[in-house]
């Protein structure tokens, strides 16, 4: 009996993110026939579905980070986008040893990727040290590395778009060897399961969410909260940074203006998407990956149905506006009450009987 | 059918989801009276007053205002049908003047502008009718709680208001303010207006009430006039069941007969909140603090468990020099501190009951040694069947429970650390009357187990119960103990008091 409430309250909490990703696939099956229809070309795996699922990954590794810091602080770190571009130029400024295009790796692939994570990590420590310690708005905290991000990624590449020509960096956002499923895939799954095994066999998960819900009170059962709140920024920028090189391996470059531009407002849409709320306090990691998917399959199917890429944000505006509203405390009361009326007109006309 | 009845309920239902809170529940205000809504927590009063006042609506019965039938789908509805309610805490706006809250959204206008000249000359003539002593030009974050509470009152009776309901106003106030409420409810009552007054203590009740009306799980128990309804029956109604053990519990308490320190504090102090106090707290001992409000009882425990970390002194625990920087530090030695806001610093309203009774222990064993899922249900099911503790499952929220199972939990998630040291900073507040004796009983048993247990409270009767010695507190300091014969409610008194020869 207990189990199958638990069951129900895991299901009811994915049960809305479930619906909108099935929703969105369920539009491209009626306009795209061969929507799911996955061959094989040349050695790899091709097919809309496969590049909705590859696409997506970056979005799902910020996405990750995204949840965490909005469970434990209450707001969004809304410079994922910027912090992914100085990852890729670490990384990459390393690689080529400064010179514009290379055919060759000056320091090995390892230390490159190594030292552009640490880069993001330390811009994801800056952000906690404002928010956690110095008690900053999350908004305004991480709104300075926003703008500043993209500037000192240029500084680093020296104002050029540094070119790594060389096969084995390209692994990260192409293939591995004969491997005919992308890598990014791979990387997000990582990154997913590292995660997961992280929250349940340690406390993390209970405290973010105990912070999140109540700081004060957090701390005098012993949590560190100021701790806690500074550690999910890290994770974050490390989520960052590896989502930095994956797209910089993609386009096998560093290029500061546009490694993943926008991208984080569609991480802070698919934590919404998700079913958590903004506001911080409990959170569910796996319907913000959901959200994510669905962002990315949102995009793939209106970019498919030839809407341009400048129309694009007017759609998911649209989206996103259901998705709000569904979500929103004032129609889940009215739900609520709708059933409750139901319930006890049934009781009573039982009664009368 | 009476006809100086303002308001009349009749078989009102309200269910929320697995918890039918209301069920075909009557009540009737008449004109000119004070009317307590009794029942313990969880009985059904808040939800009652909040379907009245529409923020919550119901499914079955009528409200009827003198005589027309109505429906309020809001606060603000409510008020244009003349129905005013003053919380528990004050919800106006703090940095606004008096003037301008007793005003506010409906401020007197000149060419479209707000004319401040005829507001302020509105609103002292208001509050000198209303015998309140406050200027129209102050800061409300200026005035007492007290005050604040009465301007409340005033824009609601300024309103025009023909009921005014009163949830737990007087929890935060001290005696000499609940005395000057009472005139005022009192005056009030005189021009003709009909007050509900929830309350949980018995004695207010009895002082300005003309009649009462009692819940008891979602379920009317019935209407009484105050005088045909001596105190202990109208316990009995709320509880449901006879009412004898109240009197004495110290009974079968062990006298304590060596002393044995565990926490001793030697100067320790700290600035803008308490002066340098020395304190011992011996195993098997109930100690109480007493003082007003606000005199330091909870800043002094705060400092010795670091909450607000000490400036000066020294900590000895168990004999021993410790240092203590934050809460868990002071944990790890064995201490647990039950906080004096239980919704502030005390629940983490969105988590389980489970999550709610294991987080000190988790926190306590660090963040890599997860309890496994079955030790903390097992842990969970101890508590809430030791504690009796009234929760649809323990995967409930803890914020749908009532405030008396919430503060239940917060005990047992201090047990389950097994502390030598506990501290209760009003452990009993809010709470109704059965669950009160519950835990001074329980405090008991812990002390007669060997813990040394510090215990803050209001009420005097209460701790005087509970305590073997008290600590009195005036003005951020410990001014002296009380032992023995000096421990009864007039030595106590007078000792807060202060004057004579305690210090």
């Amino acid at each position: 009996m207990n189990k199958d409430t638990l069951k129900n309250i895991t299901s009811k909490r994915l049960f809305l993110p479930i619906v909108c990703l099935i929703a969105v696939l369920l539009v491209n099956v009626i306009k795209t026939p061969d929507f799911f229809k996955i061959s094989l070309e040349n050695g790899v795996l091709s097919g809309y579905i496969i590049i909705v699922i590859n696409r997506a990954s970056e979005l799902v590794i910020l996405a990750v980070g995204m949840t965490l810091v909005t469970a434990a602080s209450g707001g969004q770190d809304i410079s994922v986008g910027a912090v992914m571009a100085v990852a890729a130029a670490v990384c990459c400024q390393i690689l080529s040893g400064g010179a514009t295009s290379v055919t060759s790796l000056a320091a090995p692939l390892i230390l490159a990727i190594i030292a552009g994570i640490l880069a993001s990590a330390l811009c994801g420590a800056f952000n906690g040290f404002l928010v956690a310690k110095l008690n900053i708005q999350p908004m305004v905290a991480t709104l300075i590395l926003f703008t500043a991000g993209r500037g000192i990624a240029q500084l680093i590449t020296k104002g050029q778009i540094t070119y790594i020509r060389v096969d084995s960096y390209k692994t990260f956002g192409g293939y591995i060897g004969k491997c005919p499923i992308p890598t990014p895939i791979f990387i997000a799954i990582i990154v997913i399961v590292i995660t997961q095994i992280i929250l349940k066999k340690t406390a993390l998960g209970l405290y973010i969410e105990s912070v999140g819900i109540n700081g004060t009170a957090s701390r005098l059962v012993g949590l560190n909260s100021t701790l806690i709140k500074f550690l999910t920024y890290v994770i974050c920028g490390i989520m960052a940074g590896i989502a930095g090189v994956v797209a910089s391996s993609r386009i096998y470059s560093a290029d500061a203006n546009n490694i993943g531009l926008n991208l984080e407002m569609d991480a802070i849409l698919a934590v919404a998407l998700g079913g958590n709320v903004l506001g911080g306090g409990k959170f569910n990691l796996m319907g913000s990956v959901i959200g994510a998917y669905t962002i990315q399959a949102l995009t793939t199917t209106l970019y498919a149905m030839n809407v341009k890429a400048d129309q694009l944000p007017v759609y998911k505006a649209i989206v996103v506006i259901i998705i709000v509203v569904l979500q929103s405390p004032v129609f889940k009361k009215f739900l609520a009450n709708q059933k409750a009326k139901k319930l006890s007109n049934t009781a009573s006309a039982e009664g009368g009987k | 059918m009476e006809n100086n009845v303002v308001l009349d309920m009749k078989d009102v239902s309200k269910t929320f989801p697995g918890v039918k809170a209301l069920q075909h529940v009557d009540f009737k205000l008449r004109k000119g009276e004070i009317h307590a809504l009794m029942g313990e927590n969880g009985a059904g009063k808040s939800t009652l007053i909040k379907v009245l006042t529409g923020v919550h609506d119901f499914e079955s019965g009528t409200i009827t205002m003198a005589g027309t039938n109505i429906v309020n789908k809001s606060p603000q509805d409510a008020q244009s049908h003349g129905i005013s309610t003053v919380y528990q805490e004050v919800n106006l706006c703090p940095n606004l003047t008096v003037a301008e809250n007793l005003f506010i959204g409906r401020e007197p206008r000149k060419f479209g502008f707000i004319d401040w000249r005829t507001m302020n000359k509105k609103s002292a003539e208001l509050l000198k009718n209303l015998d309140i002593d406050a200027n129209a030009t102050d800061k409300l974050e200026e005035c007492s709680l007290a005050k604040q509470q009465m301007i409340a009152i005033a824009r609601a009776v300024d309103m025009k208001c023909q009921v005014l309901i009163l949830d737990e106003p007087t929890s935060s106030l001290d005696d000499e303010e609940v005395e000057k409420l009472f005139v005022l409810m009192r005056r009030l009552k005189s021009e003709g207006v009909g007050i509900i007054f929830v309350t949980h203590f018995l004695e207010q009740v009895y002082e300005v009430c003309d009649r009462i009306t009692v819940l008891r799980n979602g379920t009317l128990v019935g209407e009484y006039e105050v005088a045909d309804l001596p105190r202990v029956k109208l316990v009995s109604k709320m509880m449901g069941k006879d009412f004898d053990d109240l009197a004495d519990i110290k009974g079968d308490h062990k006298k304590l007969e060596k002393f044995v320190p565990v926490i001793e504090a030697k100067g320790v102090g700290r600035k803008g909140s308490i002066k340098p106090f020395d304190f011992v707290a011996n195993k098997g001992e109930v100690v109480g603090l007493t003082g007003l409000l606000g005199s330091g009882r909870s800043e002094l425990v705060r400092a010795i468990y670091g909450a607000d970390k000490p400036d000066s002194g020294k900590i000895l625990v168990n004999g021993q020099e410790a240092k203590i920087n934050a809460p868990i530090d002071a944990m790890k030695l064995g201490m647990a501190y039950l906080p004096e806001d239980r919704k502030k610093d005390g629940i983490i309203a969105d988590l389980s009951v489970r999550e709610n009774i294991i987080l000190a222990l988790q926190a306590k064993k660090g963040m890599f040694h997860l309890m496994s899922h079955k030790e903390m249900e097992e842990a969970a099911d101890k508590y809430i069947e030791m504690l009796q503790i009234k929760t649809a499952s323990r995967e409930t929220p803890i914020k749908s429970l009532s405030g008396g199972n919430q503060q239940k939990v917060i005990i047992g998630r201090w047990l389950l650390t097994n502390p030598e040291y506990l501290i209760l900073d009003e452990p009993t507040r809010g709470i109704d009357i059965g669950t009160k004796t519950e835990i001074q009983k329980l405090v008991l048993n812990l002390a007669d187990q060997g813990m040394a247990v510090t215990f803050i409270s209001s009420e005097v009767e209460e701790m005087l119960r509970t305590c073997s010695r008290m600590g009195v507190m005036r003005d951020g300091k410990k001014v002296g103990e009380l032992t023995g014969d000096e421990l009864t409610q007039e030595g106590i008194m007078k000792a807060i008091a202060g004057g004579d020869g305690n210090e």
